[in-house]
């Protein structure tokens, strides 16, 4: 099965980015938040792959980031301290929450690089005016990105780029659709391991990979069963696949999810237009909302009420990574407004690592009280 | 390193006693502008607060000196941190937020009566709080919210592109307010505002200057008193005025020979917002003969530092000491939007840890500082942001640190005998022994 593939990669992103390089001779650049406008590197032949954690536990960062600072944010220094990544040959990082720049800024000046990039995403993407700001800072980048290579980057190669990301965003929204069925030909587990692998590998070659699942569905016999309780999952950065294993083990299938690992990493696709950077980075001003973008109305709680719907969620689980302050602000309201709506939530609180057996009985009781409510 | 024992002259200093009536008018202002007919308005004290100035008389609440006010009442900031957290809030959000909604979700005016109801809520995002701090505050108020996007990113690129998306925001808050209000915009007071802005600014800058003599004629209690108002009211012609009678007597007291600190033998800088319940922290450093002469956070929330002709830093100059233009609106704006791109607070502090450890170099040299005491401050995720990077920095260059755990407005959060039994040790590190002993 393909999706066995897709698992591969992120169990064993090192090797498969380190083979890409021996195999194409190029560079990879590593992204510590998905507000990057990773086409641009694509285009000019570097490999953008998001940097994350490994949910082990460390000391490695304690001289570098204070604790009260998110666990991913110390998770993912913590890789670069220890020469997980000694592959990259540069970093970049898009303006959004401070837990990540802190890490980005510590990675710079504490781990070798012959590129390092901190570019400026608007924060106000509701504002008219963000556009054009975006514009301003996704033109400076290319320019630093030619300046680096010693080539320029053509309007050709930013149009297949754009071409390869938008079919990547295509086929996983086209996976993503099927799940909307009882029960769904794939577990949640598996779809945000999709997600993750686009985000850690060649996006051509990723299309492929997407292809290939989509073939392979429909003619599934060991998916998710019928009749079990519909999740969704909602909050932070998540790459915690084994976590969300043990939850579909428990009599319940994820069906949505909106994560930065999930569906606002791909939701919406750049549309085409003669200014390639305009349309690059509008695509990043109107995709579904981080928090920390998310004023002064509240776009994202509209997306994630629509997929509430269109999955037909029965409950959802709000994952949150510790002192992840964006998504503390949002917490309180979203779930007034998802208990408004007749949805139940559970709330839990990820650290570096979760303590799965305390998890484990919360959501077993959160389950049975949604069992009960189907009764 | 550590001079020897020596005993300066010192006297009170005069504006004082104006900086603590300042405030506390500011105080009454905010709860009774709609007796007096002024706009209230809300948001974040590095807020662009001159803008509103166009729409006629207004006080700006700021929500972070509020909140520090709370928190040195214990019982009203336990209220305070305990409604918001009710309200599912997480404990280790900021702490001043959590006072000021605190006060906010209780209806209670810590100064007296109801929690003032704000005309509008305006704010500058450029931390993960403010703009978010704001948006609930809108929500529960029924009171509309314009945000302004501060377009942090590396220093000194795209400038004009960030002036640009600056400008363009404040127009449409200009229309934006005038719709909200039914009020004719002013551009006249506007330019007013910002230059009243500026000069405050800039005189705090020239103040805090003067805290490289030895010995130091302002420590950092004194400071905390006195730069407040370069936050809360520096868009008034009153905050100029402050300053320019505070600058001359500062003068004066470096032309006398005037410490803050007779005993001043060991100067310090800290970084971060103090634990504003426990300032008596300066007053036992004191007895070691230490004088805390300043530090990044508290000559720049108010104040800015630029590069002398003669390489030292210096106070900036105002829009109009540059020759900028102030004649027409687009005029203003940009020279506004100028000053906000260039705050050190905001470029500094917010974007990457080494853009703060090289100014904190320059200030330890500059300032004459013998060593460096970071607060690990849980309260604020913005100015805790590259601290230990910045104690990196500084220990790699030969500057010794201390650092201690704590929050500025939660003091659930500190641990004051710990803290002191650091402090002692930090002290004999730096070879000092109390004075009285």
């Amino acid at each position: 099965m393909t999706l066995d593939r897709a698992k591969e990669i992120v169990t064993n992103r090192h090797d498969y980015a380190r083979e890409w390089k021996k195999k194409t001779g190029s560079k990879v650049m590593g992204y510590f938040c998905t507000y990057v406008p990773e086409e641009i590197v694509y285009a000019a032949g570097v490999l953008p792959i998001r940097v994350i954690g490994s949910h082990e536990a460390q000391s490695y960062t304690e001289p570098h980031i204070y604790t009260m600072f998110c666990p991913f944010s110390r998770d993912v220094l913590a890789q670069g301290l220890r020469g997980k990544y000694d592959y990259l040959d540069g970093i970049m990082i898009g303006h959004s929450c401070l837990h990540l720049r802190q890490a980005f800024g510590a990675w710079m000046t504490n781990v070798p690089a012959s590129f390092s990039y901190y570019m400026y995403t608007p924060a106000k993407i509701q504002s008219p005016h963000a556009k054009e700001m975006m514009l301003a800072e996704t033109t400076e980048f290319k320019k630093a990105v030619e300046n680096w290579l010693g080539r320029p980057i053509t309007d050709d190669a930013l149009d297949k780029s754009i071409e390869v990301y938008n079919t990547n965003r295509r086929l996983l929204k086209q996976i993503y659709e099927l799940r909307k069925a009882d029960p769904p030909p794939l577990f949640g587990s598996e779809a945000i391991e999709l997600v993750l692998s686009s985000q850690l590998s060649d996006k051509a070659e990723h299309n492929k990979l997407l292809e290939s699942v989509l073939k392979e569905l429909p003619q599934r016999r060991n998916g998710p069963q019928g009749g079990n309780i519909r999740l969704m999952i909602i909050g932070s950065e998540d790459d915690d696949t084994n976590f969300l294993r043990y939850v579909e083990g428990l009599g319940a299938t994820i069906v949505a999810d909106e994560h930065c690992t999930g569906s606002r990493y791909f939701w919406n696709e750049t549309v085409p237009e003669k200014d390639r950077l305009r349309a690059i980075g509008n695509r990043y001003m109107n995709r579904p909302p981080c928090p920390t973008k998310d004023w002064e109305s509240r776009r994202r709680f509209v997306h994630i009420m629509n997929m509430a719907k269109e999955y037909n969620i029965q409950g959802a689980i709000l994952v949150q990574q510790k002192f992840c302050d964006p998504h503390e602000f949002d917490i309180p309201p979203l779930k007034a407004l998802l208990e408004k709506n007749g949805i139940p939530s559970l709330f839990l609180e990820f650290d570096i690592t979760v303590p799965i057996g305390q998890f484990r009985t919360r959501v077993e009781a959160f389950l049975e009280m949604l069992q009960l409510e189907v009764v | 390193m550590v001079t020897s024992i020596k005993k300066y002259q010192t006297r009170p200093l005069d504006s004082f006693k104006k900086a603590v009536e300042l405030r506390k008018e500011y105080y009454q202002n905010v709860r009774e502008a709609k007796q007096q007919g002024k706009l209230l308005i809300t948001g974040g004290a590095d807020s662009m607060v001159a803008l509103p100035a166009g729409l006629g008389d207004y006080v700006f609440f700021e929500g972070e000196p509020y909140g520090a006010t709370i928190s040195m009442d214990p019982e009203f900031s336990g209220k305070c941190v305990e409604a918001a957290e009710a309200k599912n809030f997480a404990r280790d959000m900021c702490a001043y937020m959590r006072n000021y909604w605190g006060s906010m979700f209780l209806n209670k005016y810590y100064f007296g009566g109801e929690f003032p109801k704000p005309d509008f809520v305006m704010q500058l995002g450029f931390c993960d709080t403010h703009a978010k701090w704001m948006q609930q505050v809108g929500e529960y108020m029924n009171a509309p919210y314009f945000g302004i996007d501060m377009p942090v990113g590396t220093p000194g690129r795209n400038v004009e592109a960030k002036v640009k998306y600056l400008t363009s925001q404040m127009n449409d808050a200009i229309e934006w307010m005038q719709k909200v209000t039914g009020r004719k915009y002013d551009d006249d007071k506007l330019r007013e505002a910002v230059r009243n802005e500026c000069k405050s600014s800039t005189l705090w800058s020239e103040i805090v200057c003067y805290n490289k003599a030895i010995p130091a004629p302002l420590e950092q209690r004194l400071i905390f008193t006195l730069f407040i108002i370069c936050i809360l009211r520096r868009y008034e012609r009153k905050s100029v005025e402050f300053y320019e009678t505070l600058r001359d007597e500062v003068k004066q007291r470096v032309a006398d020979g005037i410490a803050a600190v007779a005993t001043e033998r060991c100067r310090l800088m800290d970084d971060s917002q103090p634990p504003w319940y426990f300032l008596q922290l300066y007053k036992y450093m004191e007895k070691y003969g230490v004088s805390v002469v300043g530090s990044h956070y508290s000559f720049f929330l108010g104040g800015s530092l630029e590069e002398m002709p003669d390489g030292s830093l210096g106070a900036p100059k105002t829009p109009d000491e540059m020759g900028m233009p102030m004649k027409t609106r687009e005029d203003i704006l940009r020279a506004y939007a100028l000053w906000y791109i260039k705050k050190p607070i905001i470029s500094q502090m917010f974007a990457l840890p080494h853009f703060k450890s090289e100014t904190m170099l320059r200030l330890v040299k500059e300032w004459k500082v013998n060593g460096v005491i970071f607060h690990l401050n849980r309260g604020c995720e913005g100015t805790a942001m590259g601290q230990m990077e910045n104690r990196l920095a500084l220990t790699k260059a030969g500057i010794p640190v201390m650092t201690y755990e704590g929050n500025m407005a939660d003091r659930r959060e500190f641990d004051e005998a710990q803290t002191l039994r650091r402090i002692d040790a930090f002290m004999e590190s730096l070879g000092l022994s109390k004075l009285e002993s």
